[in-house]
C-alpha cells in the first residue's frame, strides 16, 4: 500500500463514517452523550479536503489526517483516534508498506491511545475493537495470508469486539457514570473503529 | 425540534457573534479560534482559562470578565474545545505570572485541554490546571472516570478569579482553586431532556410523570428515574446525598441554586426555600446564595444544587468586585 492508496483509504472511512453519522450518534445517546457521530463526521469532513495534497509517505496520509482530526473533532474521540493516527503516522514513514509494517503501526497507535484515554482492554472504549483487530491482524501477518483475507478476519473481530461491549460495565468515559445501565448497548467507540476496519476491509477486497 | 436558530451547525459562531455585539465593553472574540476573552485585558496578574462544549451559556463565556475569567474556549455543543483552541486561547491571554487551565472532569474535557497544556509547555508557557469534580450524584470509584464537574465550576470561577485578581502568583491561585473544589459539591434533576441542535432529537425520554435523579449537564442520562415529587422532595433527596458527602452542620456556606435552561425562577425560588430551611435546620449559616441560571443544558428543565463551605478567605474572595456580562459582584 502506498501514499495514493492510504488517501483512497481515508476517503473510504470518511464516507463510511458519513454514512453511518445518525446510527453512531444514536449510540452514544444510548450510554454517552449523542454526538460522536456529529464529531467524527465533521472530523472525516475536513480531513477529506486535506487528502488533496501529494504526499510522500504513508505516515505523512496518517498524519494529515491525525493533525486534522485533533484539530476539528474535540469530544473525547478527537484527541483518541487523533493521537491514534498521529502514533501510526511515526511508525509510517515509508512510500511502501506491507501488513507488517501495518501491524507495528497498529500496535503503536493503540499505546498511544491507552496513554492518552489511560484505558486498557474491557473497559467498554475502542479498544475493545482495536486491540483484537490487532491480535487478529498479527496473526494473519504470521501465516502470511494475503492482505485482503487478513482483514475480512479483523473485520470479524471488530465486530465480535463490538458485540462483547454490549456485556460489558463501561469504566472509562462518560458511559462509566451509568453503572450497569451500560449493559446492553454497544459502544459508540467501538462502532465507529468498526466502521474503520470494514473500510479497509472493503478498499483491500475492491484493489485485489 | 423547535429552536429559534439558523443552520444547526452554525450556532455556536452565531451565538458567539451575538454574545460580543452585545457585550463589546466586556468581551471579545479571537480571530483563529471560537474564544471569548475580555475586551480589557489585565497582566500583572494568573491568566484564568475555563471552557468546555457550548450549550451551558452562560458557561463559560458569560463569565470573562474583570475578576473572574481571562478567556472561554468554546467548543461545539456538548463537545470539548480542541487542543488547538484551547492552546490558542493561552496564547492569547498568557501573562508572565503564567496560566492556569480550570477543567470540568469528563473524559474529552481532560484529554483536550492536557493536549493544549503540552502544546503550551513546548513553547515555553508557564501553565498548570486544576479539575473540578464536584458532582456528588456519580461514584467516585475505580470503576467510573471520577466525579462530573457541573454548577460548583462558577463558585471556582468566581473565587480562582477574586484571587487572581489581586496579583496572586500561580501557585496561590491554583491553591484556592483547589480549595473551592475540595469543599464544593452539587447535584442536579431534570425534568425534560435537551436537544442538541445537530442531533436534532433528546438524548433521552422521559414521560410526562417521570423525573432522572442525577443527571449531568450534556443530556447524558442520569444515575435514576423516578415519578416526580413535590419541590420539597426532590430538594430533599438532593441536599441529603451532598451532606453525606460533605457534612456542613454548624459551618457556613454559599448556596447556588441553578437552572438547566428552562425552569423558571418560580421554581427555583421554591427550591432555594427548602435549602434554606435544611440547611438552618442543620445550624448552618448562609453567607451568600444564588439563584439563576449559571451552568444550563440548552432548553433542559431541572435544576441543580451547588453548596460550598466558606472560611474567611474564601468568603473575601467571593465578595471580591467581578464584572462580567453574566455576573457582578
Amino acid at each position: 500500500m502506498n501514499a495514493r492508496d492510504t488517501v483512497a483509504l481515508f476517503k473510504l472511512i470518511a464516507k463510511e463514517i458519513e454514512d453511518n453519522k445518525t446510527y453512531l450518534t444514536e449510540l452514544d445517546t444510548a450510554i454517552g452523550d449523542a454526538d460522536h457521530g456529529i464529531n467524527l463526521s465533521r472530523g472525516f469532513g475536513a480531513v477529506l479536503p486535506k487528502l488533496e495534497g501529494e504526499f510522500e509517505t504513508v505516515g505523512e496520509v496518517f498524519k494529515t489526517t491525525a493533525m486534522t482530526l485533533i484539530s476539528t473533532v474535540g469530544g473525547a474521540s478527537g484527541p483518541l483516534y487523533g493521537t491514534f493516527f498521529l502514533k501510526m503516522a511515526g511508525a509510517l514513514g515509508k512510500a511502501e508498506i506491507d501488513l507488517s509494517d501495518f501491524v507495528g503501526a497498529l500496535e503503536i497507535g493503540i499505546e498511544g491511545v491507552k496513554a492518552r484515554g489511560k484505558a486498557q482492554k474491557g473497559e467498554k472504549t475502542m479498544l475493545d475493537v482495536l486491540i483484537p483487530v490487532l491480535d487478529s491482524l498479527k496473526n494473519a501477518a504470521t501465516t502470511g495470508i494475503p492482505a485482503k483475507d487478513a482483514f475480512d478476519e479483523a473485520l470479524q473481530a471488530a465486530k465480535d469486539g463490538c458485540e462483547y461491549t454490549k456485556t460489558i460495565i463501561a469504566t472509562k468515559g462518560r458511559a462509566s457514570y451509568l453503572g450497569d445501565r451500560s449493559l446492553g448497548h454497544i459502544d459508540p467507540g467501538c462502532m465507529s473503529s468498526q466502521l474503520m476496519v470494514k473500510a479497509a476491509a472493503a478498499f483491500l477486497g475492491g484493489k485485489a | 425540534m423547535k429552536k429559534v436558530i439558523n443552520a444547526p451547525q452554525n450556532v455556536v459562531s452565531e451565538m458567539l457573534q451575538g454574545m460580543v455585539l452585545a457585550f463589546p465593553e466586556y468581551v471579545r472574540k479571537i480571530d483563529s479560534a471560537d474564544v471569548i476573552v475580555r475586551a480589557k485585558p489585565k497582566t500583572g496578574k494568573v491568566a484564568l482559562i475555563s471552557g468546555g462544549g457550548s450549550g451551558h451559556e452562560p458557561s463559560h463565556a458569560g463569565f470573562v470578565g474583570c475578576g473572574m475569567l481571562d478567556a472561554g474556549v468554546c467548543g461545539a455543543v456538548f463537545t470539548s474545545p480542541t487542543p488547538d483552541a484551547v492552546f490558542e486561547a493561552i496564547k492569547a491571554v498568557k501573562t508572565d505570572e503564567g496560566v492556569l487551565l480550570i477543567i470540568k472532569n469528563y473524559t474529552g474535557d481532560v484529554m483536550n485541554f492536557e493536549m493544549a497544556m503540552e502544546m503550551a509547555e513546548a513553547e515555553g508557557i508557564k501553565v498548570d490546571k486544576v479539575v473540578i469534580d464536584d458532582d456528588v450524584a456519580v461514584q467516585n470509584s475505580t470503576w467510573t472516570v471520577g466525579r462530573r464537574g457541573i454548577a460548583g465550576t462558577v463558585l471556582l470561577h468566581k473565587i480562582a478569579g477574586a484571587k487572581a485578581e489581586t496579583g496572586a502568583s500561580l501557585a496561590d491561585v491554583k491553591a484556592v482553586a483547589e480549595k473551592v473544589v475540595a469543599n464544593v459539591r452539587s447535584m442536579g434533576m431534570a425534568l425534560t431532556p435537551c436537544i442538541i441542535p445537530e442531533a436534532g432529537k433528546p438524548g433521552f425520554e422521559l414521560a410526562e410523570n417521570e423525573m432522572e435523579v442525577g443527571l449531568g449537564i450534556h443530556g447524558e442520562p442520569g444515575v435514576r428515574r423516578d415519578t416526580i415529587k413535590p419541590a420539597d422532595a426532590i430538594v430533599d433527596e438532593l441536599m441529603a446525598k451532598i451532606m453525606a458527602d460533605m457534612p456542613v452542620d454548624g459551618q457556613e456556606v454559599a448556596v447556588m441554586v441553578n437552572g438547566l435552561g428552562s425552569t423558571p425562577l418560580m421554581e427555583l425560588f421554591i427550591v432555594n426555600k427548602r435549602v434554606n430551611e435544611i440547611l438552618t435546620g442543620k445550624g448552618v449559616k448562609i453567607y451568600k446564595t444564588f439563584v439563576g441560571e449559571y451552568m444550563t443544558a440548552i432548553e433542559m428543565a431541572g435544576f441543580s444544587i451547588s453548596v460550598l463551605k466558606l472560611d474567611a478567605e474564601l468568603k473575601t474572595l467571593l465578595d471580591a468586585q467581578a464584572d462580567t456580562p453574566a455576573y457582578k459582584s
